[in-house]
């Protein structure tokens, strides 16, 4: 835990009239909200909506115009060991000259320091967060060999090698197979019952609300933010994605068969 | 073809040139920086024109100093025209150091005339006259000055690049994941590119401004054609760094020509030989594909 200060009633996640702009053009507007410990939670949004600027801006990696976001109650700098961060897959170069193992090793730098290096515990810890995600066989493959879907798996590894508490993943499931995919959500379902928070970018509304108990909808602006059962609803998805009438039917369809109300706008 | 003692020391200065830059060279290809370092070896040139005028000397520290804030200099207005100006990233290039390095051409060929630094001098090294400027130690000669000087470099950066080997990793593969667990890509880009400034300086009085790059580049993207393994990767091009210097210098002496574009030929041989005939053909078109992508 962060300090004495923090009890499983601070927030997880509190943002706060957070604003973030590419060249003068906004790209989050005045986003506020506050996601409880535990969740795991969905954000939501259609493409452009500013999913991966959130949390860049989260973890420090955009600046921010104004506002703030305080993970377990403080700033990112006191709580830095206890964040994970997966990025997008597309963000890096896997041609590049390093074996499944050394990118996973890497989740467990940010606890070494300066000038300590990797030991037995760290390589042991990295070795059983590949078995977790069914890598363990890949350890000594160069990246550049395995499947985009074994990609995005080594990213969460490296993720869990980091041990923290709060994680933020950007598009995990991207170029996923369904079977991978559900061995995945299984795990992150695994880390929530352990006291976990899981953030997830997502974009497939038929299996959000089986995945997520806790959701954040995002178009620019906040839609939405809330338990599941509370937002998952037609009127805040045609905020959220606009007119597109298909996937709007699709998606009632789904509520209706899921029980959830699809409250009248 | 026989060789003198003088030819030795131009050869392991060649060699003491191709080490650090190998090593440097494996980063900057694969962070695709490999003509930022191309412009610090060009910019690094005012920096140590002005520490010969304020010096009066060809000391090391000043001109160190001088290269080190030139380099950082030119890293700063690359990535200040880039990012705030949001000019593209090879026009940044290009006109920050073209600038810099045309002052230090003036500088040099107005304000500067002494044997141990003229235009010819700056622009393609001087290999040859190396093992003639003695170092002294209380009236006891102690070889060269060039080696002294390019030696203490390359313990400098093969130190850096060993201590920091974790941080220069990550933040080569995944800096915003670097940065997310609080390792400052920004601050690792400075230090790696105050490493290219020093050894751009050091070598000049060598090879000369204009072909350092080649040291930095071909050793290094010859050894990122043959293996997966970046520890390997560092290693093979320090290899073929020292064996593009001592070849080439024979080539050079052979054909009673340029030392530093004997080696820079060589290590363009090695690269094409490898590019050729690599035995792992399927694995190579794909490398080839992203190395294009960074030129
Ligand atoms: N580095 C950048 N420079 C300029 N504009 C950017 C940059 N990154 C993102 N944008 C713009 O910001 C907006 C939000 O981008 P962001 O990547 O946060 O969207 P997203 O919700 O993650 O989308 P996706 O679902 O496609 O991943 C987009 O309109 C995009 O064009
Ligand atoms: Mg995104």
């Amino acid at each position: 835990m962060a300090d004495q200060n923090t009890t499983s009633a601070t927030p997880a996640l509190e943002v706060h009239d957070l604003t973030v702009s590419y060249h003068s053009k906004p790209v989050l507007w005045g986003v506020d909200f506050t996601v409880p410990q535990g969740t795991l939670t969905g954000i939501m949004g259609p493409n452009g909506a500013g999913k991966s600027t959130l949390i860049k801006s989260i973890m420090g990696l955009v600046e921010m115009n104004s506002g703030f976001a305080h993970i377990l109650g403080g700033p990112l700098e006191k709580v830095r060991q206890q964040v994970s961060y997966v990025p997008q897959r597309e963000s890096v170069d896997w041609n590049f000259p390093a074996s499944v193992l050394d990118v996973v090793l890497m989740g467990r730098y940010g606890k070494l320091g300066l000038f300590k290096r990797p030991r037995k515990a760290d390589k042991e810890a990295a070795l059983s967060c590949l078995e977790d995600v069914g890598l363990l066989p890949f350890k000594d493959r160069q990246i550049a060999q395995l499947s985009g879907g074994q990609q995005q798996r080594v990213f969460l590894a490296r993720a869990l090698a980091q041990d923290a508490d709060i994680y933020f993943m950007d598009e995990p499931f991207a170029g996923v197979d369904a079977a991978t995919e559900q061995a995945i959500i299984n795990l992150l379902k695994k880390m929530r019952e352990q006291g976990k928070t899981v953030f997830v970018v997502h974009h497939d509304l038929q299996t959000a609300p089986e995945y997520f108990d806790w959701m954040v909808f995002l178009n620019t602006r906040l839609v939405a933010n809330g338990p599941t059962k509370k937002v998952f609803t037609q009127e805040v998805l045609k905020e959220t994605y606009g007119g597109k009438l298909s996937l709007l039917v699709q998606v009632g369809d789904l509520l209706a068969e899921e029980g959830l109300p699809p409250r009248k706008g | 073809m026989t060789l003198i003692a003088g030819d030795y020391w131009s050869m392991l200065a060649g060699c003491l040139v191709a080490i650090p830059c190998a090593i440097l060279g494996c980063y900057l290809v694969l962070r695709r920086m490999v003509m930022i370092g191309d412009a610090i070896s060009h910019a690094v040139l005012p920096g140590i024109v002005l520490a010969f005028m304020l010096t009066d000397k060809m000391d090391t520290l000043p001109l160190l100093i001088g290269a080190g804030s030139l380099g950082m200099l030119t890293t700063f207005l690359i990535e200040f025209l880039h990012r705030k100006v949001r000019l593209q990233e090879d026009a940044s290039i290009g006109v920050t150091f073209t600038w810099l390095f045309a002052i230090g051409v003036i500088l040099v060929s107005t304000f500067v005339s002494n044997v141990h630094i003229d235009q010819e001098c700056v622009l393609y090294g001087d290999l040859v006259n190396i093992p003639f400027d003695l170092m002294e130690i209380g009236g006891k000669e102690m070889g060269p000055v060039a080696i002294w000087t390019l030696g203490l470099v390359n313990l400098c950066v093969l130190a850096f690049v060993w201590i920091f080997y974790r941080q220069l990793f990550i933040t080569t593969f995944d800096p915003s994941f670097a940065v997310a667990i609080g390792i400052s890509a920004t601050l690792w880009h400075y230090a790696l590119m105050g490493a290219v400034s020093m050894v751009s300086v050091a070598s000049f009085e060598s090879v000369g401004a204009i072909l350092v790059v080649a040291f930095l580049v071909a050793p290094a993207a010859t050894a990122y054609l043959l293996t997966d393994n970046f520890k390997l990767m560092l290693g093979l091009s320090v290899l073929f760094g020292i064996a593009s210097a001592i070849l080439g210098y024979l080539l050079a002496i052979s054909l009673n020509s340029s030392a530093a574009g004997g080696m820079v030929t060589v290590a363009g041989g090695i690269f094409g030989l490898v590019f050729v005939l690599s035995p792992r053909y399927g694995m190579f078109s794909k490398k080839l594909r992203t190395l294009f992508k960074v030129a």
